[in-house]
């Protein structure tokens, strides 16, 4: 009834020297460390995938405005359904998350680092907060850090309140601020108009304990993993219907269906990768690559086996997001509600084939014209449950 | 309310807006705070707040409301948090949730008549290697089956008299 470790594979984060990265780090010009971060091309590890040198560059041009000063945000409001890893390197990895968050502060001239925690995992804290206090003490925060005059920043936890949308980071600055988590019109972007109109970096848990390993063994042992267009590795919360869900690493451009394999899903009828708002891969097509380039996720990996009622997970899904919209804008707040219907009525079996159509139209429209990522990605998995499923999905008679 | 509550709770919010500082970054943790103490954010508990803070009461109760582990309406000691989302729906959360409901006799969105038990869903907790998952206020329990859901709540009924105790003491 208790958590058990879930960790499957070792992670390169076990056999990292405690505060190399930092220690480089130190060692380099602020130019340098993003030239480092930038040449090794690793891209954001929440799920959108953005480059964390550009990210970087472009908070280290901003110009701070009056009496502010920039910031450096983790984002650990992991809430993407299937995700669980950072809530494992959060556990397992505390001093490396916020040695990379120390790096970033470096090199962008931050002062002011913000975890972000979501509220589900209020139970870190206190072990985070202990972790803090030991860098405070190791002069690894605070003022005059690692010796090196003048470079002062600290860390403090700020608990979210339960709001996926907050993953989402100007939502997640906007509830920084005491508002409720509605994203914001961009541009302009965080990197310049940020937490209290600062310039402000917002990058996710692994990916700033991703930096701490590139620093400490060069971008070109990074880059010589993954794809071209996706390099390193990544963690993958793998669940659902495997003899092994937990947290597992693996090299970008891993297929579904070696991943699938490794975790014991075999005879898998579907896989969804990227949480709801990813896509659901059926069997036919494992031989598709999880990176960027082709199917991209921020982790979460569910495992669909051969008896799943595929309906049964586009309602879920569905009710999630309705459950989740923040209701700023039209097409996400009504289009997921009509959604959901659409789901209820096709288990009712009283849906035409032009209505369907109708919906899939809807979907487009949401993908086109939602404000944020949640909108836009929402439709994902029922556009792909009802593209690789309409056998099992059109036509019922039985009430589910 | 009674007056002497309305006082205490006054001086709460005060001492956490002094805590938090003066500024609308502080509502949220003064909010959280409320919850914690008080188990509820009351609509007069979101006026001192507001005018502590300097805002709208609007602007409280849209904060409040937009949040799920923020509410307004009173809740129970223990708050039991059933993850819905995918991995634990596919790993059985709907008879842990059948169970839940006979066990605390109350529907999901309830509260216990004796005030010590709430009953919620949540979205995904992070344990989806691990379902079906509950979060009972702090604490989170893994792999939950439907014949241990009566242990959980004798473990928090245990309990109770200490969190009854600390209550009169403070």
């Amino acid at each position: 009834m208790s958590p058990v470790n879930s960790k499957k594979t070792p992670f390169t984060f076990d056999s990292v020297e405690p505060e190399s990265g930092l220690r480089v780090a130190l060692g380099m010009s602020r130019a340098d460390i993003i030239g480092e971060v930038s040449a090794c091309q690793l891209r954001g590890r929440g799920g959108a995938g953005f480059p964390t040198g550009t990210k970087w560059n472009l908070a280290a041009a901003a110009k701070v405005k009056e009496g502010g000063h920039k910031y450096v945000v983790c984002n650990a409001d992991e809430g993407e359904p299937g995700a669980f890893k950072d809530r494992v390197i959060l556990s397992d990895h505390a001093d490396m998350v916020f040695e990379g968050m120390t790096i970033a502060a470096r090199a962008i001239g931050a002062t002011v680092g913000i975890l972000y925690l979501r509220s589900e995992y209020v139970y870190l804290r206190p072990h985070l907060e202990r972790v803090l206090e030991r860098r405070r003490q190791n002069t690894l925060l605070g003022v005059d850090i690692g010796g090196v005059a003048g470079f002062t920043f600290d860390i403090h936890i700020h608990m979210g309140a339960g709001a996926y949308v907050c993953g989402e980071e100007t939502a997640l600055i906007e509830s920084l601020e005491g508002h409720r988590g509605e994203p914001r019109n961009r541009p302009p972007f965080p990197v310049d108009t940020g937490f209290n109109g600062q310039p402000t970096v917002v990058n996710n848990v692994e990916t700033f304990a991703w930096v701490v390993c590139i620093l400490g063994r060069t971008a070109q042992w990074f880059k010589s993993i993954g794809t071209a267009k996706s390099t390193g590795y990544k963690l993958f919360s793998v669940s659902g219907d495997c003899a092994e869900p937990g947290v597992y690493e693996f090299p970008l451009g891993i297929t579904v269906g070696e991943l699938v394999e490794k975790v014991g899903g075999r005879g898998a009828k579907a896989v969804q990768v990227g949480g709801a708002s990813g896509h659901c891969i059926p069997a036919s097509e494992f031989g598709r690559r999880i990176a960027f380039e082709d199917v991209s996720t921020g982790g979460s990996i569910i495992v669909f086996g051969r008896d799943r009622d595929m309906l049964a997970v586009a309602r879920n899904f569905m009710e999630f997001f309705v459950e989740e919209s923040c209701g700023q804008c039209t097409p996400c707040r009504a289009g997921n509600a009509k959604l959901l219907e659409g789901v209820e009525m096709l288990q009712r079996g009283e849906c035409s084939m032009t209505y369907l159509q109708e919906l899939l139209g809807l979907c487009e429209t949401m993908q086109l014209a939602s404000k944020c990522g949640l909108g836009q990605s929402s439709p994902n998995a029922f556009v792909s449950i009802v593209k690789h499923f309409k056998d099992e999905i059109m036509g019922r008679t039985l009430v589910h | 309310m009674l007056v002497g509550q309305q006082q205490r709770l006054q001086d709460d919010i005060r001492g956490l807006v002094e805590r938090f500082g003066r500024q609308r970054s502080s509502l949220i943790p003064v909010l959280q705070e409320i919850q914690k103490t008080h188990t509820t954010i009351s609509d007069f508990a979101m006026q001192v707040v507001a005018d502590e803070l300097g805002l709208h009461p609007a602007e409280v109760y849209g904060v409040t409301s937009f949040y799920a582990f923020l509410r307004q309406e009173s809740r129970g000691r223990f708050v039991f948090r059933l993850c819905q989302t995918i991995s634990c729906d596919l790993a059985g959360k709907a008879r842990v949730a059948r169970q839940l409901e006979n066990d605390l006799g109350i529907r999901f969105g309830q509260t216990t008549a004796d005030g010590r038990f709430s009953l919620e869903w949540a979205s995904c907790l992070g344990m989806c290697d691990q379902g079906p998952a509950l979060l009972v206020n702090d604490r989170v329990y893994t792999q939950v089956t439907p014949e241990q859901v009566h242990a959980i709540i004798d473990e928090c009924k245990s309990t109770f008299g200490a969190h009854a105790r600390q209550v009169a003491h403070s």
